[in-house]
């Protein structure tokens, strides 16, 4: 056995330790902790990606003397690799970007608890994307769960303790039925790891026993999971929880922890309950209506909204929705599209979340569109990066949304049935994208205009809203730095698309 | 030649333009009934701001004084809420008795309880019972489950209390180094102790004789989690709730003199530090298929097992310093 390959058992153990050596360390010494033990899980996931390039093939990792039925597994293969190193580096990037704001919006007494939440955050993350076991994977579901809870409520304003209270109740609604779903599968099969779990459940499929108790699992674990990751019918959490929460905490939130789940509900999918019995079950289609709903739906409180944060936040809720419309083609090619657009949309909405904060430090911390005019003078290097995401979110080409709107429309016309819907619904759904996306972008380079009319309203505001919060110091190193690396991730997944599409489809495979 | 129009004000044009600009809220004539304030909400810091989202919704219509023109249409947005409030109410109702019914339905179809030939009752389930206590040294089966077995998803447990404990420290925790006025008024709010009967000789005489007996009961349950029912949680469950017993009697006073949040911070630190060296270093061995050396003992000896009495002596000091915790926080905001 190759060293390489302790290193995904090693990267969770570490971000682990690291959280719980950040209960004595004080704020900055843990931020700096964060930040190494980051950059250090990155590297450790991209060797394991290069190992299981070279070899071609995954491995599990046996946590403990016992073997596969008897003790927890740990699992890597390409998919796992590139996923960890993908969300390492929004992760890395959207701490530096949002570094300078947490100084502000936490207590100082409390950063090193944002920072412990942060690590722990991560080992869930590459937790729930290594693990081979169905009770691990509800394990740090939990602790992902409570530390998104923590990273919303930090901020010990009002309104992020109403939208912390409001994320709490849904996810533990999904939390619940998904552990019901795992019980009810393991009262049918016996077994909590996935290998053997899948072995019985395809022995069951087989005899067709157990048929009600099978539908009811895969609809419980699907809406469990859904309902996490902010489904359409279920996103109502999602704008405040975004819009309220420090800029730090929204983009990981948005950008990772409900892809974090989307990614065990595939694993799940492919690796527990058997890809064609999901699809023969008609779950799938569940997800694919919803999914389009969510495209649709999504779009539209976007354009409606007034606050600049929500509407990045409501676009999510659309973004979710192309994913698990992905899903619900299902069909291999949708669920590689599905896959990319994850990949695509935690390194776009990061970028968004990350630049919009650089604008509203120029606009006096407000979020609404009037003030926002003209601020991509003001702040250049932002407007850019908002422009570019908004760009990737609309779909313009040598950007990754392109790719991801590609493989999208070309997996659709594999699947007769869903062709249509699926071709319909993504172009309204880029239309209605771009309304919104680039309104806010021409809004940012208008310069507001001299009448006095609208001097008058100014030095209104202006009286109106005294600055509250501490004013940072522009100028800092950190957004900047996190703009430009998040531009550079979304012109690399949109330029060389094609390797990456190539692993996903060759992780999916190894999933089998 | 092109028309010079005289309406201006209000083709689609320039409505268009005027929506691009952010001058027009589409929402003008429409049910928008968040309040206008909402921008600037984010950033008042007034502990009034409105907790629940019915709070958001109503107090615009309470706060303005209406026009007599205004008033058959605020009474009618009334009506509307309230219509869906109860539309809500039978729907929620409706959804959760569909839910019984459908978990319930299910029940039926599942493997009848305690059956030989269940699905569960596999190899799994034989290997632990026949060779548990050969493996694990540990004669409680259950034990050498969760702390050897599947130390993993035990370990994973122990930090799901740590970061719970870390958030109530977020929301509670009252920082006597916060600027303004505003820690001072948090603190003497949440400060219950100078309403509560101070030396209650009944309370105390309790206390004396029952303190040490939970006490020296809950270390006997985290000693003994490896021969007989208990370990780490529930033994350590049972000295929180002597030691909350303990505070309640004597007050703060006594209980600063040896737990203090410095005290707090260093057990769990040490006890979770111990705990992910030690199964590291049994995962890592496990993993590369060396031998551990770690001696099993004989079983039914009290130092015995291997890690596991190490391991859940870790886990009992977590859970008592983590319930100790909540409750303090819950009464004065610290510990």
């Amino acid at each position: 056995m190759s060293f390489v390959q302790n290193f995904p058992f090693f990267s969770i153990i570490i971000a682990m330790f690291s959280g719980i050596i950040s209960s004595v360390l004080d704020g900055k010494r843990a931020r700096n902790l964060c930040l190494s033990v980051i950059v250090l899980t990155t590297g450790m996931s991209l060797a394991v990606l290069h190992f299981c390039v070279r070899t071609g093939q995954s491995y599990t990792y046996m946590m403990g003397h016992f073997p596969a039925p008897w003790g927890n597994e740990i699992r890597a293969g390409i998919l796992e690799g590139l996923t960890a190193v993908l969300f390492g580096l929004v992760m890395f990037f959207s701490v530096t970007g949002g570094m300078d704001h947490t100084a502000v919006d936490v207590e100082t007494s409390k950063q090193n608890l944002f920072y412990i939440m942060i690590d722990l955050m991560l080992s869930s993350l590459l937790a729930l994307i290594y693990t081979n076991d169905l009770f691990t994977a509800y394990v740090f579901v939990e602790i992902n769960t409570i530390a998104g809870c923590g990273l919303i409520m930090i901020r010990q304003i009002g309104r992020s303790l109403s939208s912390a209270i409001r994320y709490m109740i849904m996810s533990q609604l999904g939390s619940g039925l998904f552990l019901i779903g795992l019980s009810l599968l393991y009262d049918v099969t016996g077994h909590l790891l996935m290998s053997p779990a899948r072995e019985a459940v395809a022995g069951i499929e087989a005899a067709g026993l157990y048929q009600v108790p099978m539908l009811v699992i895969m609809a419980v674990v699907s809406v469990g999971l859904a309902i996490k990751s902010g489904l359409y019918p279920f996103h109502y959490w999602i704008p405040d929880t975004y819009g309220y929460a420090t800029p730090t905490a929204s983009a990981v939130l948005s950008g990772l922890v409900s892809k974090g789940y989307i990614f065990l509900l595939i694993k799940i999918f492919y690796r527990v309950l058997g890809r064609e019995n999901v699809i023969a079950s008609e779950i799938v289609n569940v997800l694919f209506v919803f999914g389009l709903a969510g495209m649709l739906m999504g779009s539209v409180h976007a354009i409606l909204e007034r606050d600049t944060r929500r509407m990045i936040a409501y676009s999510s809720v659309a973004q979710i929705g192309y994913i698990y419309m992905g899903i619900g083609l299902g069909t291999q090619a949708g669920m590689v599209a599905a896959i990319f657009h994850m990949f695509t949309h935690s390194a776009t909405k990061a970028l968004l979340f990350i630049s919009a904060v650089g604008l509203y430090e120029v606009s006096g911390n407000r979020k609404d569109f009037r003030s926002l005019q003209g601020s991509g003078y003001r702040n250049p290097l932002a407007g850019i990066g908002f422009t570019v995401g908004s760009l990737s979110m609309v779909g313009f080409p040598m950007l990754s949304g392109f790719i991801s709107k590609l493989l999208f429309a070309t997996s659709a016309l594999q699947s007769p049935h869903k062709m249509l819907p699926t071709v319909i619904a993504l172009a309204i759904s880029t239309i209605l994208n771009a309304v919104y996306f680039l309104r806010l972008v021409i809004t940012l380079y208008t310069i507001p205009g001299d009448s006095p009319e609208n001097k008058e309203k100014e030095l209104a505001n202006k009286e109106k809203a005294p600055e509250k919060r501490p004013v940072l110091t522009a100028g800092t190193w950190k957004l900047p730095l996190a703009i430009i690396s998040f531009i550079l991730l979304n012109l690399t997944l949109g330029l060389y698309s094609q390797p990456v599409v190539a692993w996903i489809g060759s992780g999916l495979a190894m999933f089998d | 030649m092109s028309r010079q129009r005289d309406d201006y004000e209000n083709s689609w044009w320039r409505k268009f333009k005027g929506w691009v600009d952010g001058e027009v809220d589409l929402l003008a004539e429409g049910m928008e009934i968040r309040a206008p304030q909402m921008q600037e909400e984010g950033k008042t810091d007034k502990p009034s701001a409105p907790l629940l989202p019915s709070g958001t919704a109503e107090n615009p219509l309470r706060e303005t004084q209406p026009t007599d023109g205004q008033l058959p249409k605020i009474a009618e947005e009334r009506r509307g809420i309230r219509w869906l409030r109860r539309f809500y109410q039978v729907m929620s109702v409706f959804l959760c008795l569909s839910i019984i019914f459908v978990l319930l339905w299910t029940v039926a179809y599942l493997p009848a309880f305690g059956n030989a030939g269940n699905p569960d009752n596999n190899e799994v389930s034989a290997r632990y019972i026949e060779r548990g206590v050969q493996e694990t040294g540990a004669i409680n089966i259950v034990t050498g489950m969760i702390l050897d077995y599947r130390a993993f998803d035990t370990f994973g447990e122990s930090c799901v209390l740590f970061i719970a404990s870390c958030c109530v420290l977020v929301l509670l925790r009252i920082d006597i180094t916060e600027s303004g006025g505003r820690a001072g008024k948090r603190l003497a709010e949440s400060n219950d102790r100078l309403f509560e009967p101070k030396d209650d000789v009944i309370l105390q005489k309790c206390a004396c004789i029952l303190v040490p007996l939970i006490l020296v009961f809950g270390i006997y349950i985290v000693l003994n989690g490896h021969l007989s029912p208990g370990g780490g949680f529930s033994g350590g469950a049972v000295l929180g709730s002597g030691l909350i017993f303990y505070l309640n009697a004597f007050g703060f006073r006594k209980t600063e003199r040896f737990f203090t949040e410095k005290v707090y911070r260093r057990i769990t630190l040490c006890a979770l530090t111990f705990y992910c060296l030690a199964k590291s270093y049994s995962f890592f061995t496990g993993a590369n298929h060396l031998k551990s050396g770690i001696p099993l003992g004989t079983p039914g000896a009290i130092i015995s097992s291997g890690l596991i009495l190490p391991l859940n002596i870790c886990v009992g000091l977590v859970v008592a310093c983590t319930m100790y915790a909540f409750y303090a926080l819950f009464r004065k905001g610290g510990m």
